[in-house]
């Protein structure tokens, strides 16, 4: 499996979940689990650049596939991905527990809907919890980063 | 004070790290840990006959299962955090329990393996057998058993007997609330280190009070507190659970990473949360109020039962919070409160955001909108005319309060809240079974004893500081800095803030209660003061000026009006120690000073090396936010689905530090409140199992069920605290239930009595259902 | 929550997938895993053996036969969702779809996998049965056809048998007057009670066991609905009724 374009080891037990895989093999830690049932998102990732749950995958479904963590959306070091900034600028974070997740999620969602209405962002980002912000920033940091990449 | 910084937008410092995923949770520490899971009871109430760990132990990659009898502590009752006369029956938890569980969820073995696959493999191995015992619950009925009372108190301001007797009208009314959890998207965990060589305990815990828990376990383990380092990292979201003296991983972990010369993680699933960390919110209330044709009150009187779940390991702190707040910003000249604090065979309950004030609220709310009813006022007049007014402060309510004191009202000005929220509601939008919610409350804040700050400036001109309380999304990093940098008269983005880490403050008690920012808050801008003294000091003497004279701005200490004549502070942390070399930073500023010779010894009698100090700040008595919500909502008649069509929310918390986080906090407050109003219950069944401890079926709103709002603020300072700020961490909850339910009941035409509400029980009650 | 240990395979074809289900005793087929891991990791399903099918190539196809869609196993409910073909043919599927949980759940989950599950609640199940589609499913004793009204046999259950793999789900072309109602607690959740219209005919879900045909008239004259924390079996005739006036008035 490629891992943000490196080619990483899989596990050795196969029930290894993508997201253990991730954080505690290959020490990605960006990726968070919150449920490991599929409903809260926060570890999201993008599988061939759409984004998934990790916690419902096997990691060695990843054979052959490319992972994108939230490590891998801006390199480190350099400046934050567009998405990144309007979160920061919006005040889209509290804890940032849920936050990489909600980043990958919104990445996928504006790949495929450029130009959303207000509801569809709200269904966009419908499938990722947050406990902190209530989600109006959030909705804010989606249209800020929308209007951007217009 | 220079106030550049105080009640800017400045934005997060914490920011970048969290969205690139480069925060450090718990979790994220590795470093070799072995890790462990729990087995837990699945049984509410049981004798534990016994346990045979014989096959688990063999279970590959395991390397420890401890039990109740393994630990030298394994017997002792854990701490029960605040004592009550009144709390005559307490009963704390052990780490694991031996004999007895009392709640489904309740911790009976501890597996430490290789990974956690391993640990839940061996886990599902460890034969318990249980003798199942009678459940007490739901909490009516549990209430009815004298066993069962852990305690009771009543208190009486004014003669309400009386006063019911002699008020023109009188209703009896009965409120039901029932639990609902925190559920921070992080869940617990724990991460524990023995250096064996160095006799040093490490631990890593998603805690809410680091300094405690050090505390404790510098106890248990019989080690100096400077041999035990508790360090809360980035925790992913708090709400009032994750303090506890102990969850059993808080002593398990470190204690098994003695044993086995290894690191131990623990890291709780979703699942378990569910039934091992601590809930709230479950009352029912049985109340009388007297009051006037006008609508005035006269007097109340609430009896009511709280339910304590298994234990009481903080005392009777919620229902006495619950018993303090129920007058609320109202004139209740005579008021009779007595709780009953009930043991079920549940989930013990500890403070959850609002704690204890969201049911009060509920309570005195829902009895205001039914006198306007009787009397036949509007639901903002009967409100506008019980409620205290802004000269009657400070205003004593009568009953005592979470600190021991009596409860005072230190400041505010409630009517203005009411009209604030009334305008910025505007018209009644178009359309059939439409309602309108209102609610008012009070919220007593930054309760003490105190907390402290060590503030330093590096040679580099940079600042460093550092309190006791942890993190868990206030943005501590960003507003402490604010506080620094207007003391200090540098930019936010030269002070760096840690907090909740005992290796840099030692000191200290806890982020809960919304006390961080009054509290800490207070305690960082005294420590950063007592720095910019003594650089005044420092720079006095360099620049033959009298420090009244000096001011600090733009990273200079300088003559007031003469901003030429000053010396950079980076140049006056290395004249703070004087050694006889001097390497970076501020050195060749600092240089041109030094030979000056100066009577005296180097180091001045009385005064200590380096720009730094060390502050603390105890506040007399609580804060008192208050605020006001109202709210369009409107119900389908047929769906019974709940549409918010707009939410307001005025709210004045003192003086505010940053508009922005402050807002934050109440957008997520009150989606809180949305959850808990119309979405998240959880549901036991008769025998106090837990049925819906999975995020499918309790219900956190998502975006789509959570609207935005509008919010105003008001600021009436506080007088017991020199920033003049309150806590807002908790308010935007409080209200929600009490609006929502006013809402409703105006839309659907039914009465409101319980929480939470759902399309389910709409249509059950708009069916006559009781 | 992690799952319990299994032995994982990785069929290469559709040869290699049934001949596994029919050697191994008690396995599991993991297409798009949205239903299944979740039990996996509650350990609530622990089955012995894993067949993954989703590295069997040429198994994601949509495409047109017998004058309807097939929706071959691998399809999954994002790519149908956005599907030119199935919205020009059968335009209801896709609308079901949204229903569906939530787009990145829809990225992974299939079409196929969410129909083969059965649960009663689901969306797919009934718009199958309101369609009176097939499921196109192989064997050791070779290829059949199952109708849905013969498909789904009660929660959770279908007629698949252990060593059957469903190869494609198939709807009739269908462009009349069509729709689909639900009430759920949250956006996104399983549904309380939902309503499918497929000209005249109306399909129910969250009602019953199964998916179930209903007389749109009396929608819920028929039918015994359970109840749970979120809906009492009252409520969901209620919800039915309010349902299914709303669908086939429009």
């Amino acid at each position: 499996m490629r891992v943000n374009g490196v080619e990483r080891p899989l596990p050795h037990d196969p029930r290894t979940l993508l997201s253990d895989h991730l954080r505690h093999n290959l020490r990605l830690t960006g990726t968070h689990v919150g449920c490991e049932h599929g409903v809260c998102g926060c570890c999201t990732v993008l599988l061939d650049g759409r984004p998934v749950r990790s916690c419902l995958l096997l990691a060695v479904q990843a054979n052959g596939h490319e992972v994108t963590t939230i490590e891998g959306l801006a390199p480190a070091g350099g400046p934050l991905h567009p998405i990144q900034r309007a979160f920061h600028e919006a005040h889209a974070l509290q804890c940032g527990f849920c936050t990489p997740g909600f980043v990958l999620a919104v990445k996928g969602f504006l790949d495929a809907h450029p130009n959303p209405s207000d509801a569809e962002i709200d269904e966009g980002i419908s499938g990722n919890l947050c406990r902190c912000t209530g989600y109006a920033n959030i909705r804010k940091a989606v249209k800020q980063a929308a209007a951007q990449a217009r | 004070m220079s106030t550049r910084w105080f009640g800017e937008r400045v934005e997060r410092r914490e920011d970048d790290r969290l969205l690139r995923g480069a925060g450090r949770f718990t979790d994220d520490l590795h470093e070799g840990a072995l890790e462990a899971c729990f087995v837990r009871s699945p049984y509410a109430h049981a004798r534990v006959v016994s346990i045979d760990a014989t096959t688990a132990l063999k279970a590959p990659g395991v390397h420890a299962v401890y039990t109740a009898r393994d630990l030298p502590f394994g017997d002792r009752d854990l701490p029960l955090l605040i004592p009550h006369p009144a709390l005559t029956n307490g009963r704390t938890q052990r780490c694991l329990a031996g004999e007895t569980v009392r709640y489904a969820g309740e911790a009976v073995a501890f597996v430490v393996a290789d990974n956690r696959y391993l640990a839940e493999d061996a886990a599902d191995q460890v034969e318990v057998e249980y003798e199942p015992l009678p459940v007490a619950w739901p909490l009516e009925t549990a209430a009815e058993d004298p066993a069962n009372i852990a305690a009771e108190l009543a208190q009486e301001a004014g003669d309400v007997t009386a006063a019911l007797e002699q008020a023109p009208r009188r209703r009896k009314l009965r409120f039901r609330y029932e639990r609902g959890a925190a559920a921070p998207m992080e869940a617990r965990a724990t991460w524990a280190r023995w250096d064996a060589a160095e006799r040093r305990l490490t631990m890593y815990d998603s805690t809410q009070s680091p300094t405690s828990i050090r505390g404790g376990l510098a106890v248990l383990f019989g080690l100096p507190e400077s041999s035990v380092e508790v360090i809360a990292p980035d925790v992913g979201g708090g709400f009032g659970p994750k303090i506890m003296l102990f969850y059993p991983d808080e002593l398990l972990t470190p204690f098994a990473a003695m044993q086995l010369g290894r690191p131990v993680k623990w890291t709780e699933d979703r699942r378990e949360h569910f039934t091992a960390v601590n809930q709230e919110r479950a009352q029912v209330h049985e109340v009388v109020v007297g009051y006037g044709e006008d609508g005035r009150l006269h007097a109340l009187d609430v009896d009511f039962i709280h339910d304590a779940g298994a234990y009481t390991p903080y005392g009777i702190i919620l229902p006495i919070i619950t018993a303090g707040q129920i007058p609320g910003p109202y004139r209740v000249p005579n008021y009779r409160v007595r709780f009953r604090d009930v043991y079920t065979n549940a989930t013990p309950t500890s403070p959850y955001r609002g704690a204890g004030r969201p049911h009060a609220c509920f309570v005195m709310e829902r009895a205001l909108d039914t006198i306007a009813r009787d009397v036949g006022l509007t639901r903002d007049e009967v409100r506008r005319r019980n409620l205290i007014q802004p000269d009657q402060f400070p205003y004593e309510v009568g009953v005592g309060w979470q600190d021991g004191n009596r409860a005072v009202y230190d400041s505010g000005n409630f009517p203005g809240l009411l009209e604030k929220a009334l305008q910025n509601l505007g018209p009644r939008p178009p359309g059939e079974n439409v309602g309108m919610g209102l609610g008012m409350y009070v919220e007593g804040t930054g309760v003490g004893p105190y907390e402290g700050a060590h503030v330093q400036v590096l040679v580099s001109g940079k600042v460093v500081a550092s309190t006791a309380i942890p993190t868990q999304g206030q943005a501590h990093a960003t507003v402490f800095a604010q506080l620094v940098a207007d003391q200090l008269g540098v930019s936010p983005d030269d002070v760096t803030i840690t907090t909740g880490d005992t290796r840099r403050f030692q000191w200290g008690v806890g982020t809960f209660a919304s006390r961080a920012a009054v509290v800490a808050g207070n305690a960082m801008s005294v420590a950063a003061g007592m720095v910019a003294e003594k650089a005044k000091r420092i720079a006095a003497e360099h620049l033959e000026a009298d420090p009244q004279d000096l001011e600090l701005a733009s990273g200079q200490v300088r003559v007031k009006g003469a901003p030429t004549r000053g010396l950079p502070l980076a140049a006056v942390a290395v004249l703070s120690n004087p050694v006889r070399y001097a390497f970076g930073g501020g050195t060749e500023a600092a240089t041109q000073f030094t030979p000056k010779p100066r009577p005296g010894p180097p180091l001045p009698e009385g005064e200590q090396p380096g720009l730094e100090a060390t502050g603390y700040f105890s506040p007399t008595g609580s804060a008192w936010a208050s605020g006001c919500h109202a709210a369009w909502v409107r119900v389908d008649p047929k769906t019974f689905r709940l549409e918010i069509l707009r939410y307001v929310v005025v709210h004045d918390c003192g003086r505010v530090i940053n508009p922005t986080v402050l807002e934050g906090q109440i957008q997520g407050g009150v989606a809180q409140g949305i959850g808990g109003a119309f979405y998240e219950r959880l549901a036991y069944d008769e025998q106090a199992q837990l049925r819906n401890a999975s995020f499918m079926e309790f219900l956190m709103p998502y975006a789509t069920e959570v609207p935005d709002l509008v919010i105003d603020h008001q600021e009436t300072p506080s007088p017991l605290n020199p920033l003049g700020v309150k806590g807002a961490g908790e308010a935007g909850v409080i209200p929600v239930g009490a609006v929502i339910a006013s809402a409703v009941e105006e839309a659907l035409g039914v009465p409101i009595t319980e929480m939470p509400l759902s399309p389910l029980r709409l249509f059950e009650l708009s069916r006559g259902g009781s | 929550m992690k799952p319990a240990p299994f032995a994982y395979h990785a069929p290469a074809s559709v040869e290699e997938a049934v001949r596994l289900l029919t050697t191994l005793e008690d396995a599991k087929v993991l297409a798009g895993g949205q239903s299944l891991v979740p039990l996996l990791n509650f350990r609530l399903a622990r089955p012995a053996h894993l067949v993954d099918i989703n590295g069997i190539p040429g198994l994601d196809r949509i495409y047109e036969r017998d004058g309807g869609v097939a929706l071959q196993a691998l399809v999954r409910q994002a790519d149908a969702e956005a599907s030119e073909l199935l919205r020009s043919r059968c335009p209801l599927v896709p609308e079901a779809l949204r229903h569906v949980a939530h787009a990145v759940i829809r990225n992974r989950g299939t079409v196929v996998g969410s129909i083969a599950h059965a649960d009663p609640a689901a969306e797919l199940p009934a718009v199958l049965l309101a369609l009176n589609g097939e499921v196109h499913v192989q064997g050791p004793r070779g290829v059949r056809d199952i109708p849905a009204a013969d498909f789904f046999r009660g929660v959770l259950e279908s007629a698949l048998e252990p060593d059957e793999l469903a190869l494609e789900a198939w709807f009739p072309a269908f462009t009349g007057a069509h729709g689909i109602r639900e009430e759920s607690r949250r956006h996104g959740d399983y549904a309380m009670a939902g309503a499918v219209r497929a000209g005249d005919r109306l399909a129910l879900f969250g009602v019953a066991p199964t998916p179930v045909v209903a007389d749109p008239h009396h929608p819920a004259k028929d039918i015994r609905p359970s109840g749970d924390l979120e809906a009492t079996p009252e409520f969901r005739r209620h919800l039915v009724e309010v349902m299914t006036r709303e669908l086939f008035a429009a």
